[in-house]
């Protein structure tokens, strides 16, 4: 916006128009909340640790699912866990939105064949705004699939359209 | 510390009906065979006995031998009738250092072998297991319940070598 930079010596006003506001803070805070399920949980955590920093783009895991605006799906999703990830992410508050992480949760990865137990990819039970590749994706792709995530919310408006 | 052969010849002058206990090589290991109604027995015997005192259940394994009558169904897939399942026992001794690999048998058509969860409390869930994935019926266990697929699974067994994917489970396509 391009004045929040700037040094407010009084009390001041910033005129805007409220979309824009919106937008400003749904795209800078985007909330997810703590699930992690396999491998590519501990490439998320290493993420949101200081060296790659999750939080400097407004990422902050909460420790509830009606906390939260984002779930990543970092993992294998097993026929067991699938109906436990539908419900969190019915619990979450609207609008929400959800990064399929690695190969597993996109289409059941190597368990494509003989994954008994592996549901073939997360979005056969939850709608999946970005999908991030890899085996586990390193922190720069997950990062990489965040920032294609904040586009998809900055093209959104909450404001309906007279 | 004992040698095989020594333990062997413990097992077989306690337990001395020849049919129940004998020995045999699988790769590089000696395994002992044993009858499965007898396998509680001997579980107790290792344990208990001062000179053998297999205190430590490494692991227990449930094995489908694939040994039965194969039939070949239109869609390439097979049924198994007749042959057998197993289990092995790693056992060791960690006082006395030696080690020991048991080896029983059962019918696949009715799968049942004593459950050793009370001779070392660490197969409660190995047990658990081998019943979850291979189907074997672990008599006298205290909570015999699946413990890695869904609780509701109703599929069968998947280790089984003639399993069966469903197509759906809860709504959900299994295959890819």
């Amino acid at each position: 916006m391009g004045v929040l930079d700037k040094e407010f010596l009084q009390e001041n006003f910033v005129v805007s128009n409220l979309d824009a506001v919106l937008k400003w803070a749904r795209v800078a805070s985007v909330w997810q909340t703590t699930f992690g399920l396999a491998c590519c949980a501990i490439e998320m955590m290493a993420t949101s640790a200081s060296h790659y920093d999750f939080d400097r783009f407004g990422l902050i895991p909460r420790p509830s699912p009606r906390q939260s605006d984002l779930l990543i799906i970092s993992g294998t999703v097993t026929l067991k866990m699938a109906s436990r990830i539908k419900r969190i992410y019915e619990q979450m508050p609207d609008p929400k939105y959800v990064i399929s992480m690695g190969s597993c949760s996109n289409c059941g990865g190597p368990y494509w064949e003989h994954g008994y137990h592996v549901l073939k990819g997360v979005d056969r039970v939850i709608p999946v705004d970005v999908y991030v590749p890899g085996c586990p994706p390193r922190p720069e792709a997950l990062l990489e699939g965040l920032l294609k995530l904040k586009e998809k919310i900055a093209n959104e408006s909450l404001i309906k359209s007279a | 510390m004992k040698t095989f052969e020594e333990l062997f010849e413990i097992l077989k002058n306690k337990f001395n009906e020849e049919e129940d206990i004998s020995t045999h090589k699988e790769g590089n290991e000696d395994v002992i065979l044993i009858a499965a109604p007898k396998i509680n027995l001997v579980a107790t015997f290792l344990k208990n006995e001062p000179e053998l005192n297999f205190d430590s259940l490494i692991l227990l394994t449930g094995v489908d031998d694939e040994n039965g009558e194969k039939t070949t169904n239109e869609d390439g897939s097979f049924d198994l009738s007749g042959g057998t399942l197993s289990v092995y026992y790693h056992l060791e001794s960690t006082s006395l250092k030696h080690k020991l690999i048991l080896k029983t048998s059962v019918p696949r058509e009715n799968p049942v072998c004593p459950s050793v969860a009370l001779v070392w409390r660490g197969s409660d869930w190995h047990e658990r297991e081998a019943y979850d994935l291979i189907g074997i019926i672990f008599d006298g266990h205290p909570n015999l319940s699946r413990i890695l697929m869904p609780y509701d699974w109703e599929f069968g067994h998947p280790l089984r070598k003639d399993y069966k994917n469903p197509e759906f489970y809860n709504g959900m396509k299994v295959p890819y």
